[in-house]
Formats: C-alpha cells, structure tokens, sequence
C-alpha cells in the first residue's frame, strides 16, 4: 500500500516525487513513457519566467514569481544549469509601448526586476532587432533552464530517497477502495491512499477515470526551430508583446548555446508533429521583432503540447468528488517556472492537511552533478582520465561527449534506457550530425551496459527498435 | 532493327551508348568514348554483367562481418543466387586482403575474395 | 614541454592517408596523422561496393579494398597514425588539442596542419520534414554503417529521399539484403547520383526515381508506418492533391552532404559559404598560414580518386610551405560566374604556381552540351566545349603556369548551355 501515487512524470511530477521524498512516504511515480519529461516537459522555450505576464489575482501570477525566486537554489541543489539570460520584451509603435506599460506596472506591483531600454540601447545589446522595435522592456532576472534536466534530477534524487520509478507504465483505469484508490497498468497493480494527477495533457482523461471533470485539458501545439550551437543570434531571449494568443514567437538562447525559434500556438493539431503550416508561422513571425534570422542554420525542428486548462488558470486542488485525488492540471506557461512553488502549494494546502508528513532524516535532497567533461579544467580532466580512460574516448563528434559520461548516465539512478534517454542526458545527437556519427556508438553502449541485444535498445518507445535484425 | 540506349557503368563518366541491334545481333555500338565503353555495351546488349559486393559473417574478431566482392563481373541474373551462397558462408579470423573465401561462387569462374584484411581478436 | 611536428594531418581516412603518405614520401619525417575512429579508412570502410581507384590504381575496387592499399602504403612508408584519437580544438598557432585513452588531453605544436575532417550528412533536422518523429528514419551513410560495419539490417520496407550516390548504393543494398525499396524520391528535376550509380542501383532492380518529389509527411508513434510523397513546383514547393502514400518502415535520407568545419570555423579559417569548407590557393593553403585543407572536410567530392589526388596536392603544397614559406604576392579570386557552382582553388597566386595548377569546378545544372569559359576580365583565357554535364560530376581543367602568369585580376568559370533548335 503506498501512501502516494504520482501519475505523471514530467516537471511537476518529478519535483513533486522528490518533495515528498523528504518525508517518511511509501510514494510511487507512474509514467506511460519510456523515460521521465518525455512529453510536454521535454518540448517547451525552457524559460523561467519571473512573473510578470499573468493577470493578477491568479495562480498563475502568485506561484511563477515565486517558483522564479526558487530556481537558482534548486539549480544548485540538483547540480542543474541555469542561465540567466535576461528577456527583451521588445514594442512596435505606441500601440504595444502601452502594453509595455501594463508589465512594467505588474513587475513594480510584484518586485520584479525590470529596466527601459530605448530603441538605441536595445539595438546595441542585440543587433539583430527589427528596425520596426520601437521600444523594449528588459527583465534581467529571467533565466534558461534544461526543462528535462531539472526533472531527470528530481525523479534520480526522489529514488534514492526510496521513491519507486516506474516508467512504460501507462494508467489503464483507477478503481475506489475503502482506504484510496488503486492505480492499474498493464504491468501492476498499485494500491494507494492519494493519487496526485500530474498528467498534464491527459490530466482530465485521468480523472474522469475516479470521478466527472470540471475541468478540461485542450493541447495547444508549439513547434520550433533549433538553431547550431556554433550560431550566436541573440544573447537575451527576445519576445514580442505578449497578446491574447500568448507569449508570441520568440528567440531564446538555450543553456547549451542552441538558439531556440518558436513557438506557434496551434489548437487544432493536438499531435506532437511539426507541420508545414507551423514552420512557416514560426518563420514569418520571428520577423516581427528580430531580422538576419538565421534558419539555414537549423539543425532540427520540434513540437510540444502545452496542456491549456479550460480554466485559463493553473488547476491545483482536491477533486471535489474524489477525496484523496489532487489535480495539478493545466499546467501551461508558466508553468516550468512555477513549477517549484507549484509543488510547494500543493504539498502544504491539499497533502499536509490530510498526511502526517514526518521528515525522513536520511533523504538526500541534493545531486551531485554529473561529471560533464567539456565544464572541468585541465587538472580535473586529467584526473577523470586517470581514474577512468573511457572519459578520453569521444563518442560525440559535434558535443566532445566521452564514453565514460554516456555510461554514468546509463548507469545512474533514473538512468537511461534510450537512446533519446541518452542524448537527454548526456546530449549525444543534440548536435549538427544529429545523430548520425554518435547514434551507432551509443546504442552499443547501451547495449553492452544494459545487456540486451543491439535490436533490442531502442530509440524510445518500446516498439520504437532502430536495429531490426542481425544481418548475417 | 531495335534501339537500345544504355548507361555505360564503365567509369564515373558514366556514357550514354546507343545500340543498334538487328534481333540478338549488334548492328552498331554509338555514343561511348573509349573502348571499355564499346565492350560494356557489347556485354550489356546481350548478357549483363556486375560486380557483386557484400558481406559475409566473420567471427574470431572484434567485427561481425567482413566485406566482400566478386574477383571478376557475375552474371546480373545471377546476383540473388550467388548472394544466398554469401549469405550462409562463415569465415573466421585471421583474413588476409583479397584471400579467396569462396572459389568459383556458383560456377560463374569469379572468386569471392576479401576487401579487407582482419586480423584476429 | 610541448611536442613538436613538422606535420600534422587531421584525419585517417582517404584524404588524410594519401596527405600523410605524400608528406613522408617527399622527405618530411615527423608528420602525425590522428584519426578519431579505430581503423584507418574513414567512410571508405563502410562503402563496400565497387567503383573506387580507376584513376588512381587504373582498376575498379571496393572501398575498404582502396583504403586498405593506402594502408599498406602507409606502413611501407613508416606513417605514424594516432588511432581512436579525436583532435577538440585547432589554433591560428597551429597548436593543436587532442584526447585519447592512452594520454589523456595533450597539445602539440605543428609546422604545417593538413586538415582531412571529411563531412557529415544533412539529415531530417535541417531539411525540416513535417511529422512524428518515430525510429525508423535514417541518413543513408548511417544505414550503411549498420549494415556494412556492425553487421545489422535497420528496415525491411524502404523508400529514400534524395538521389544521392550514397542513397542510391543504399538502394541496391537494401535490396540485396533482402528489402523491398519501394522508391527514390528526388526534389530536382535531375537526379544528383552518378549516371552509372542510377543505372545499376536503381534500374538493374527496378526502382522508380520520382524526379521533382520529396516527402511532405512522417507518420508512426514508435517505429516508421507510412510517408507522403509529394510532386514539388519549380521552386520546389510541394503540390497539393499530388500526394503519394509508401507504408514503409524505413526512410533514408541521401540529402546531400557537408564539410565538417567546426574545428577550422573555431580557428578563424575563411569558409567558402559556396562549398562550405575552407578557401584554399593554388596549394590548398587556408587563410591563416600553414593550414591546409583537402577531401570532404574541404568540398564534397563524388569520386574518391579527386580526394586523393587532391589530397596529394594539399601536401605537396605543405611541403613547398616548409621549405618556402607563404606566397608574397597579391592573389587573384577564381570565382564560379554564369552556370558554374564553385571552383576549387578559389583563389590562386598566380607566379606561386609550380608547373601546372588544376582547377575543379561543378556546373548549376545538367546539359547536353555546354562551353565553358574561363576568362580574367575581358581576356579569355581558355573555352572547351564540353558534353553531357551534370552536377553530380566534378568537372577538371588543367592550366600551366606560364598560361597564367600574366594574370592580374579575378579569373572566371562559366558555362553556357549549347541549343539545338532543329
């Protein structure tokens, strides 16, 4: 019997399991994917908002400021990166200067860092603005982050604290007991006395499993372009002035160097697909606040889903016909930068309240980063090497990525089983060859740490195989 | 009288030869520019020929397979026999460059000969 | 203390063997060539099919088999080769940084720097094809490698993008391992494969090449179900209602392929944006002094044979560097002008010029009959015709020096289709 079920594994649901690992809780964590922040969590702008976009009175508005303040110290807890990049909100014409005004006015009202450049100043910082900005409102605290970095570490340190992981485990149904619930999968059975809904996009799918929704989950699909880590476009994430549609198409300068473009905002298509409609959206409209854009230095395209609550806030509550049944649904921008506070409201007004929480003295709630060659200097290196020559051996061409660094990953707690689990983790294929030279030296090493066949280590899915057969 | 235009596989240049032929006789051979391409399109008229590459299993090394090619052009209507031969043969290490690992594969007079040495584990 | 070599040649494979065999060849004695993988070869090991060495061995030979007599050559000259070492960062210094097991990081000095880095395949992130993104879609040279080097088969039903000679060897391939190829699909009205390529991959099995097609749609969750093909306009734009559905399970993309140039980019080498690799002279020397470059890692070649050959030249122009130093003189450009993709050299030193220079060049499109032009300013300085031109052809011209030494400004290569209206 465990006191809690997560079902979801993505950002809030990995930040969710490693809170709970603080205290003295039998908590398992259920995902239908092959790895952890597989869906909406691995296809986002990566951005930690610092709050000044939504309206006041919402959730949104309360726990985006505070999640923003929150990142830096969970960076360092989890041995995460995070960037701080800063965000143009760049204005054409009176009409979107005014706009400005609003924000400026919500980051006064909220503490939030803010600063007026003039069109001069701005064109200085990032001269590859649009000559139609007029004006541009600076939030220097914003920050990137690796989305599914972040979660990876929580869900590695929430299972070292004893938090059972079980990843290829979709919810096939929920049934009522006299104490909770019990969670079916098509590989388990897993009886409980809370089930905290972290599904994102098919959050209302699950609960109309215990009880009828108030709620509905639309996907609203973004797609982007990922830009060559060698390409340096802009230094600060530029958007244009946010608009009933959302945050608009932006420019963000991730952690590792790729520039993100995108996203469009598309409700009709709830498929993770790119389109030829999207793509020309994305290519059309980064034109209204940056010009010399350079798509020909694209090396991938990508989409997400953004699980938009019919709500228009952020959902965090007990369900009304389904005592021991949180929902934390609707969890679309901002919600990476919420995340953090998210959990945390979650945990002190709906589970306090019904679980004794006792500290565990023995949970660790920190992670060591993993050693990443390319950030030690030449002693460290050298060191890594003595220790373990597999750290000399360069599996990624375009990365420098060792062997000794796609092992660790393999090998770690929440490890990876994937390819893809490998290239989010250690970033092998995450550049121009995309794969092409590293995916043969990566699957072997799979294969030889996970001891299963070549055409047994797949892509990402259990069906997804990249080898079929033995040839001879 | 027929026509026949072919793309001569000769070298990279890769000619286009028109042939005239009067029932299974060449009347006349136009277009190559040098006489591999006059001796190609007098084969390819009639009976085409191809070198075959591919590999076949190694074991005694790090590799599972080692490639291979015929010595000389096999007949084209051969090819899908000759690679069910390839295909069930096993070699082991040590393979040293262009050793024969299967004589007169199918009765056609070419060797299947390595196109690489391996040296052993 | 840092170690020093005359040269050192970055990269094993066609290109880098053939640098460093005529480096020793030629009397310099401390030439280093480091080679990231564990053989010697570079993608020659996985091209197992016929068609290499005509030019250079005056016979036809499989890829390894080509790679292994420039290997043999190699120990008969004594070259000293670093194996499973990849070089992280190049310098304008022509210092050089590289990492194996056996030594960890380790920096080196080097008179002279061969760069033979060989390319990387465009694939389905850059061409930016719409849909899933499921296994099952593959670059036809990491097919190949499955297949020729690790022994195993990706797909059972295949269709290809791009006419590639890679995509289409693949075909074949595939084919005679047993899978069905339903088609090749090429956005350009012309294939960029070989003529002979297309004839005995796609012909002799009887595959269709959709010429003025591309694929429009991926569809499959996990693995690869189904594709759609579409017929493009002539600014290759996809045409509604002329889409085309394959269930296949495997999708090779032979899309083109470009010079990997991170390192030379990193050291502030001059990129040609028209090949995508360094601009060289008459001797294949970078930019920045004492950087040389030949192979992929330079122009994509389509015969191995030009590699070599002009990887014997790059060296050949390293070792004038030694003994000489750079050229004084001012140089002229060489420019592809009318009908004319690039030209390599691009740029030549025209008293510079030891005996002869030759000059590489691809035509925009392909034609019958064309004459070419090679022209400084008004003066025209050679004209051929020529027949039968294709892209996918490296086309040559051979100049003396003495032809060129009066040269004095940007010299020109055109081409112009010859019609015939009858």
């Amino acid at each position: 019997m465990y006191d809690i079920v997560i079902v979801g594994a993505g950002i809030i649901g990995t930040l969710m399991a490693r809170e709970l690992s603080r205290y003295r809780l039998k908590t398992a964590l259920i995902d239908k994917e092959s790895d952890v922040a597989n869906e909406t969590s691995m296809a986002n702008s990566a951005i930690v908002h610092t709050g000044y976009d939504p309206e006041d009175g919402t959730l949104k508005a309360l726990l985006n400021v505070k999640g923003a303040e929150m990142y830096p110290q969970l960076c360092r807890e989890l041995g995460c990166r995070i960037k701080q990049t800063g965000a143009y909100i760049a204005a054409c014409g009176e009409e979107e200067e005014a706009h400005l005004e609003i924000l400026a006015d919500r980051a006064e009202r909220r503490g939030i860092e803010y600063a007026w450049l003039s069109n001069e100043e701005a064109h200085i910082q990032e001269p590859n603005l649009s000559d139609h900005v007029t004006r541009v409102l600076d939030f220097p605290t914003t920050c990137v982050i690796y989305p599914w970095e972040v979660a990876i570490a929580a869900a590695e340190t929430a299972v070292k604290n004893g938090t059972e992981l079980y990843l290829n485990h979709a919810c096939t149904g929920i049934d009522r007991t006299e104490t909770g619930y019990v969670v079916h999968t098509k590989d388990r059975d897993l009886e409980t006395k809370m089930i905290i809904n972290c599904a994102g996009i098919f959050a209302d799918e699950l609960y109309a499993m215990v009880g009828t929704p108030d709620f509905e989950i639309k996907p609203r699909k973004g797609e982007y372009y990922v830009l060559d880590n060698t390409v340096h476009f802009v230094k600060h994430i530029v958007f244009p002035v946010p608009s009933a549609k959302g945050k608009g198409v932006l420019a963000v300068p991730t952690v590792y160097g790729n520039t993100l473009i995108g996203p469009n905002s598309d409700f009709s298509d709830p498929e993770i697909t790119t389109t030829a409609e999207g793509l020309a959206y994305v290519r059309e409209n980064i034109t209204k606040t940056l010009k010399n854009i350079p798509l020909n230095m694209s090396i991938r395209t990508f989409a997400g889903l953004r699980p938009s609550g019919s709500r228009g806030d952020f959902i965090i509550e007990e369900a009304k016909d389904a005592p021991g049944f949180i929902n934390i649904a609707g969890i679309e921008s901002p919600g990476l930068a919420s995340a953090p506070a998210i959990v945390e409201y979650a945990i002190e007004n709906l589970i306090r309240p019904k679980t004794p929480l006792e500290i565990n003295e023995d949970a660790v709630m920190t992670r060591e980063r993993p050693v990443v060659m390319s950030e030690l200097s030449e002693e460290e290196r050298t060191e890594m090497i003595r220790r373990d020559p597999r750290y000399a051996n360069i599996v990624c061409r375009c990365e420098q990525i060792s062997e000794g660094e796609v092992v660790a990953c393999i090998n770690r707690p929440c490890g990876a089983r994937t390819v893809k689990g490998v290239k989010k983790r250690v970033r092998p294929g995450m550049g121009r060859c995309q794969g092409g030279f590293c995916e043969p030296k990566v699957l072997a090493i799979l294969s030889r740490e996970l001891g299963i066949p070549m055409t047994e280590v797949v892509l990402d899915a259990p069906d997804s195989r990249i080898l079929i057969r033995e040839n001879r | 009288m027929t026509n026949k235009v072919l793309t001569c596989v000769g070298c990279p240049a890769g000619c286009r030869i028109n042939v005239e032929m009067e029932g299974d006789e060449i009347r006349t051979i136009t277009g190559n520019t040098c006489p591999v391409g006059e001796q190609y399109a007098r084969q390819e008229a009639v009976c085409p020929m191809r070198i075959l590459t591919s590999t076949v299993r190694i074991t005694g090394c790090p590799y599972r397979v080692l490639p291979v090619t015929t010595d000389r052009e096999i007949p084209l209507a051969s090819v899908d026999e000759v690679m069910e031969i390839i295909r069930s043969t096993v070699v082991e290490a040590p393979v040293s460059f262009e050793q024969v690992l299967i004589e007169n594969v199918l009765d056609t007079g070419a060797n299947v000969i390595a196109s690489k040495s391996m040296p052993a584990a | 203390m840092m170690k020093k070599y005359s040269a050192v040649v970055i990269g094993g494979g066609s290109a880098g063997l053939a640098a460093g065999i005529t480096l020793k060849e030629n009397g310099i004695e401390d030439v280093l060539v480091i080679e990231k993988d564990d053989m010697v070869g570079g993608i020659l090991n996985q091209c197992i099919h016929n068609g290499f060495g005509l030019h250079t061995f005056k016979e036809q030979m499989s890829g390894p088999a080509y790679a292994e007599r420039f290997k043999m050559r190699a120990e008969e000259v004594g070259l000293n080769i670093k194996l499973k070492t990849m070089v992280t960062h190049i310098h304008e210094d022509r210092t050089i940084e590289y990492v194996n097991p056996q030594e960890g990081y380790v920096t080196i000095q080097a008179d002279a720097v061969i760069l033979a880095v060989g390319c990387y395949e465009r694939n389905r992130g850059a061409l930016a094809i719409p849909g899933q993104r499921p296994a099952g879609v593959y670059t036809a040279g990491q097919a190949q490698r499955y297949l020729n080097i690790d022994g195993y088969q990706v797909g059972t039903k295949v269709f290809i993008l791009g006419s590639g000679d890679i995509g289409l060897i693949m075909a074949r391939r595939m084919m005679l391992e047993g899978a069905k190829v339903y088609g090749v699909a090429e956005i350009m009205p012309y294939s960029n494969g070989l003529p002979r390529n297309i004839k005995q991959c796609l012909e002799d099995y009887d595959i269709p090449l959709y010429l003025s097609h591309t694929v429009t749609n991926i569809y499959g969750k996990d693995r690869l179900e189904r594709i759609e093909v579409s017929k493009v306009d002539e600014k290759l734009r996809p045409i509604k209602g002329t889409e085309m559905y394959f269930d296949v399970d495997t999708l090779l993309l032979s899309v083109g392929l470009i010079p990997e140039n991170h390192l030379g980019d990193e050291a502030g080498i001059t990129m040609d944006p028209r090949i995508k690799g360094p601009s060289v002279d008459e001797n294949y020397m970078c930019s920045i002094e004492g950087f040389f470059a030949c192979g992929n890692g330079l122009h994509v070649h389509d015969l191995v044979d030009y590699v070599t050959l002009q990887a014997q030249r790059a060296a050949m122009g390293a070792v004038h560097y030694l003994k000489n130093g750079k050229p004084q003189e001012k140089e002229c450009r060489v420019m592809p002008g009318k009908g004319v993709l690039y030209t390599v050299p691009n740029r030549i030193h025209p008293h510079n010029i030891d005996k002869t220079v030759e000059f590489f060049f691809r035509i925009n499109e392909p034609v019958d009959e064309a004459i070419i032009t090679v022209r400084c300013g008004e003066r025209i300085l050679r004209q051929v015709k020529k027949k039968y031109l294709v892209p996918s052809v490296m086309e040559r011209m051979m100049f003396a020096a003495k032809q060129l030494a009066d040269v004095d400004g940007d010299i020109t290569f055109e081409m112009e289709a010859v019609s015939h209206d009858e």
